[in-house]
């Protein structure tokens, strides 16, 4: 690690004014590694810890609404987040280990868009809005590749706001050495729309099988995915799966999910 | 039985102090003025040095040094050793390249060790490092035994122009030809043995330490051996001689064989140490860990057995190519030999074997023991040949084992080993009905009524132990004896000191040794210590590998015991004033025949120190004694682990759902720790089956360079464990006992893939077996089962 400058934010505003060419801070699970192992150097870290406006769940009884700092263990056993939609509770008990849980946060996740986390896919079926310092972006124009994202330099997620489903579930395989997913899929139903969200699997990051959704939406079973596959070009391929293999993966994950929701 | 004694199962002593955070690793000692080194290594896995340049690093804030190889080799300081000399077919040695501690003109695997700064932080030594320009002359690696092999692949040692460290054999290549020819049955397989990290869960570490004032040298290390460790760097790199040398090897934790070696990191701390006048530390961070900890395995064998009319093997004929990694580590010549192929046999009665081994530099990390070392190679070989043939032949696997089983005792293999006792039918006996194996067919139809595929797998299996005796070994090439020593220290009131020249890094030896004191002198075992892993304190000693404390460690405390009963009846004598052919010694106390006259042992040792009831000229007063041992054999632990696993066929996942392992470790000494080795062991072979496997790119990166990458069985993965024991004692050591430290290991991965092809009806699967191998052979068996 090199040496750096660290600043405890006391408010999104304190944050946003004070981070300049540095990084934001939250729950560290994948900037103080990379910070380590020397691949990142931000010479000024403001850390997002303190920040109480960043902390909290809620739901209006259609829209439920996720802040920025919230662990992931937190969503995982959120009695709101369990009514309003118990699929994404179960999503965020299902990332990495308890220590992960512990300290990881869902603005972090989606804000680092790494193309094998678990949050992404939830955002992009479920057509969460993602809420900023300074705006509000649809999931949909948010994720723009392999850890890219709409934002801007400086820019704070500060919320979540997932509009409730009638359906929704996620089903992950998990890369068996790092826990994250080699293939994780999110089906959500609202009335006749059906999205479905891939992740892990994609060499662009989280994407949306369209093919699966027009089945889905004709019938809403897992059976409807019986013999539809999903192609191999554009897949990931490393010593855990070949490209051949998720595409595979794909299929049998949306019918799980499908099963599930 | 005593309640502390052998084969209770007492809670081991030094839990408390690994649990609370109190144990004291090479980590936790920090030395007055230390500074700390950094190593830069290879980026590259083959490469010329062309020059390097530390100007400006050196210029670097709180650098205290930079050393290169060449700083090194002007000491006249040698570099790092390989001490087992393996021969040619044709008689010629084995072709060893040079392993300077710090590279000399050239590297050859990713994580080499270019130069090494010294500086008063960690932080400040990185950061000069990245300041080091070393010119490189990038070469065209070969990162596997295949590729090295091949015409025209690059020269990684000028002594091994075609990259052959040697060219080895064991048996009787004709009488094994000639059976061949003559089977009814020949059995054919290709195996992959793959490459493991070590992965213990403390990273190596080093404190190096020079004291002006007596011109002696102390290190401060993660060694399984610190007594070899300090011969090795004495005697053969030239560091200090042994007198003005000390090694410390505190708590450890864990080792698996990686921590036997003697590696450039610790001898540099330590001769840097001198050179700067400072104590010098360094702790391996994990990606240093798996690029240059020792890696295990990586064989490929093509493998054959011959059986006759009856279903009984006559043959069996292995060819192996053993990827050594860039430099013999320090016994990696004898892992894929001596280690491997006198293993061959099994438990099986094999009238002829003929094994070649080929080995091969790469640039890899090098390859050395890890545990099971050589023998769970061969086991995996001879269990995954004989289940094959076994479905081959269309006969149960287990009584195709069952047919073939050495009954009669000794039993002379052809392959070097003589096999004292064992009972293998009473295990697989007892394992099939621990195991349920007759309910399995119900709940095979139970699996497949939910979609899955559900298999199961035999592994009987045999290890040499108790490594090792010394004339033995040495005929065979090893360049140290295999014995061990103890020394059992009476104090005056009867507590008493063990010190033992066997290193305890996660194996309970402060409870095993304890109670075999506390049983045999009546004492309790609070009063029994165990003093081990420093040369100042400790008499000579070779240290913990191979299963041998138990075996070997403890057979020198009986002798030493032996001599302080002996002793101490003599002192009893005197005291109790009767002859001392009267003299009795049980559950602590001395008694005179035929009379109510006793004493107990503390009191017997407390006057064996005042002295006053005897004349100090003709009995020495103390009680205190020394031995050595040195075994007359090898130890064969054996015993059936069954496998049973169900397989979802949509994604190829495997879970384990039993695990029935029946050990015949000889005698116990406390079955609870024999329990925890059996289920470890297990884990680690589950693992090697289903999830680790180091894999380099053909450029030589280490792909698999952290735990993002290399997968580690956890927890979940794993069943709750059968466990069952047969005994049969072993005859050549004075507790009966044969070591249990590695079995898990040997027999759980031909048990694991034996499941998984049981399964799926199909032959062959190459470890790890991850869910995409599974899944395709799941694909192409379900393909092949629609064409019949
Ligand atoms: C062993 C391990 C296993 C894991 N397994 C999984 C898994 O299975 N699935 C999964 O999805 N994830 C997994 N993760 C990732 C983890 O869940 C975290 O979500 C992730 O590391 C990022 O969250 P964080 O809070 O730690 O962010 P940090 O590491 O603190 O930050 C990450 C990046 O986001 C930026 N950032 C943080 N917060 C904000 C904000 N509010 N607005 C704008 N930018 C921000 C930071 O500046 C930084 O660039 C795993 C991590 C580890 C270490």
């Amino acid at each position: 690690m090199y040496s750096f400058t660290h600043h405890a934010a006391s408010s999104v505003a304190d944050a946003v004014k004070s981070v300049g060419e540095g990084k934001y801070l939250a729950g560290g699970h994948t900037l103080i590694p990379t910070m380590k192992q020397r691949l990142a150097q931000p010479g000024h870290l403001v850390d997002l810890n303190k920040v109480a406006e960043l902390k909290g769940i809620s739901d209006n009884g259609s829209v439920l609404t996720i802040k920025a700092m919230s662990r992931h263990a937190e969503v995982a056993s959120s009695d709101v987040v369990k009514k309003a939609i118990p699929g994404l509770a179960a999503l965020a008990g299902g990332i990495g280990d308890p220590q992960v849980r512990h300290r990881g946060t869902i603005g972090g996740s989606v804000a680092n868009n790494d193309p094998v986390a678990d949050y992404p896919a939830a955002c992009l079926a479920l057509g969460a809005t993602i809420v900023t310092d300074r705006r509000r972006i649809k999931a949909d124009d948010f994720f723009q590749g392999l850890f890219t994202t709409a934002l801007e330099d400086n820019e704070l997620i500060t919320a979540f706001e997932f509009p409730h489903a009638d359906k929704f579930a996620y089903a992950k395989f998990r890369n068996p050495a790092s826990l994250y997913a080699l293939v994780g899929v999110a089906v959500a139903k609202r009335g006749s729309d059906v999205r479905v969200a891939v992740t892990g699997a994609g060499s662009d990051g989280v994407f949306r099988w369209t093919d699966a959704e027009a089945k889905l939406a004709s019938n809403f079973s897992a059976s409807a995915l019986d013999g539809l596959k999903a192609s191999a070009s554009g897949l990931n391929g490393d010593i855990h799966g070949s490209a051949e293999y998720r595409a595979h993966l794909i299929g049998v994950m949306a019918k799980r999910a499908a099963a599930a929701a | 039985m005593t309640a502390t004694g052998i084969g209770a199962p007492v809670r081991r002593k030094e839990d408390f102090r690994f649990i609370t955070g109190a144990g004291r690793y090479v980590d936790d000692i920090n030395r007055p003025g230390q500074a700390y080194a950094y190593f830069l290594r290879s980026p590259h896995a083959h490469a010329t040095i062309n020059k390097i340049d530390t100007t400006e690093a050196m210029k670097s804030p709180g650098v205290v040094a930079i050393f290169t190889g060449a700083d090194i080799e002007a000491d006249k300081v040698g570099g790092l050793i390989c001490g087992w000399a393996i021969f040619n077919k044709d008689g010629s040695p084995m072709r060893a390249g040079a392993h300077p501690a710090l590279a000399i003109g050239k590297v050859r695997y990713v994580g080499d060790h270019v130069a090494v700064v010294i500086a008063d932080t960690l932080a400040q030594a990185r950061d000069a490092a990245e300041k080091i320009d070393v010119d490189y002359g990038v070469l065209s690696a070969a990162a596997d035994v295949t590729t090295a092999r091949k015409a025209g692949a690059p020269t990684i040692h000028d002594v091994a122009p075609d990259n052959q460290v040697y060219d080895w054999h064991l048996g009787d290549k004709a009488a094994t030809d000639a059976a061949f020819a003559a089977a009814k049955h020949v059995t054919k397989l290709d195996i992959v043995n793959n490459r493991l990290v070590p992965n213990p869960m403390e990273p190596r570490a080093a404190v190096g330490e020079y004291d002006i004032g007596s011109d002696s040298l102390t290190l401060y290390t993660t060694s399984q051996n610190p007594h070899v460790a300090r011969l090795v760097l004495s005697a053969f790199i030239g560091l200090a001689p042994e007198n003005k040398f000390r090694v410390i090897a505190p708590d450890v934790g864990g080792g698996f064989g990686s921590k036997i070696f003697i590696y450039a990191e610790e001898t540099v701390c330590v001769w840097a140490a001198r050179k700067v006048r400072r104590a010098v530390k360094w702790t391996s961070d994990r990606t240093e860990a798996f690029l240059s900890d020792a890696h295990g395995r990586d064989h490929v064998t093509h493998a054959e057995l011959a059986t006759d009319a009856n279903g009984k093997i006559t043959a069996v004929r292995v060819s192996t190519k053993a990827n050594m990694g860039a430099y013999l580590s320090t016994f990696a010549s004898s892992v894929p030999t001596y280690l491997y192929a006198p293993l061959l046999s099994g438990q099986y009665n094999i009238p002829a074997i003929y094994a070649e081994v080929e080995a091969v530099y790469t640039n890899t990390a090098p390859v050395d023991a890890y545990r099971g070392a050589g023998r769970p190679e061969a086991t995996y070989v001879i269990e995954r040949l004989v289940e094959v043939a076994a479905r081959e032949l269309n006969v149960d696997p287990a009584e195709f084992r069952r047919r073939n089983f050495v009954t009669a005792f000794p039993h002379q293999t052809p392959v070097i080993m003589a096999y004292d006792a064992g009972d293998y039918d009473a295990s697989l006996t007892k394992a099939q009905q621990m195991h349920d194996v007759a309910g399995f067919a119900a709940r095979k139809a139970a699996s497949a009524s939910k979609g899955k595929l559900r298999g199961l797998g035999y592994s009987a299996y045999i290890e040499a132990c108790g490594i090792a005796p010394s004339a033995a070994v040495g005929s065979l090439g090893a360049g140290v004896g295999l014995w061990e020593s103890a020394e059992v220290r009476v104090n005056p009131i009867g507590t008493v000191e063990i010190l033992t020249g066997s290193h305890s890094h996660g194996q309970g030896h402060e409870t095993t040794f304890a109670q075999l004191v506390s049983g045999r002198l009546g004492i309790p075992i609070e009063n029994v210590s165990i003093v081990h892993g420093d040369t100042d304190k400790v008499q000579m000693g070779m240290g913990t590998y191979g299963s041998r404390s138990g075996a070997v460690g403890m057979s020198a405390i009986v002798k030493a015991l032996d001599k302080i009963e002996a002793k101490a009846k003599k002192v009893a004598a005197h005291v109790l004033e009767a002859a001392e052919g009267d003299i009795e010694f049980k559950n602590g106390k001395f008694t005179v025949k035929g009379t109510d006259k006793e004493a107990d042992f503390g009191s017997i040792a407390l006057q064996a120190y005042i002295a006053h009831k005897f004349n100090g000229q003709e009995l020495e007063p103390g009680l205190k004694e020394s031995a050595f041992w040195d075994p007359t054999n090898f130890t064969f632990p054996a015993g059936v682990h069954i496998c049973e696993l169900e397989i979802d066929p949509a994604t190829g996942v495997v879970t384990i759902d039993r695990w029935t392992a029946v050990d015949d470790f000889g005698n116990v000494i406390n079955p609870m720790i024999v329990e925890g080795q059996v289920h470890g062991g297990i884990a680690q072979g589950v693992g090697q089956a289903l999830f680790e496997g180091a894999v380099y790119d053909s450029d030589g990166q280490l792909i698999t360079a952290s735990f993002m990458d290399y997968t580690m069985p956890r927890a979940q993965d794993l069943p709750s464990y059968n466990v069952g024991m047969t005994i049969t004692a072993c005859p050549s050591n004075p507790l009966g006992i044969k070591g249990c430290g590695e079995a898990g290991a040997i027999a759980s991965p031909p048990a694991v893939i034996n499941a998984i092809t049981n399964a799926l009806g199909h032959e062959n699967i190459t470890m790890p077996a991850t869910p995409e191998k599974v899944w395709k052979a799941a694909q192409a068996s379900a393909q092949k089962m629609a064409a019949e």
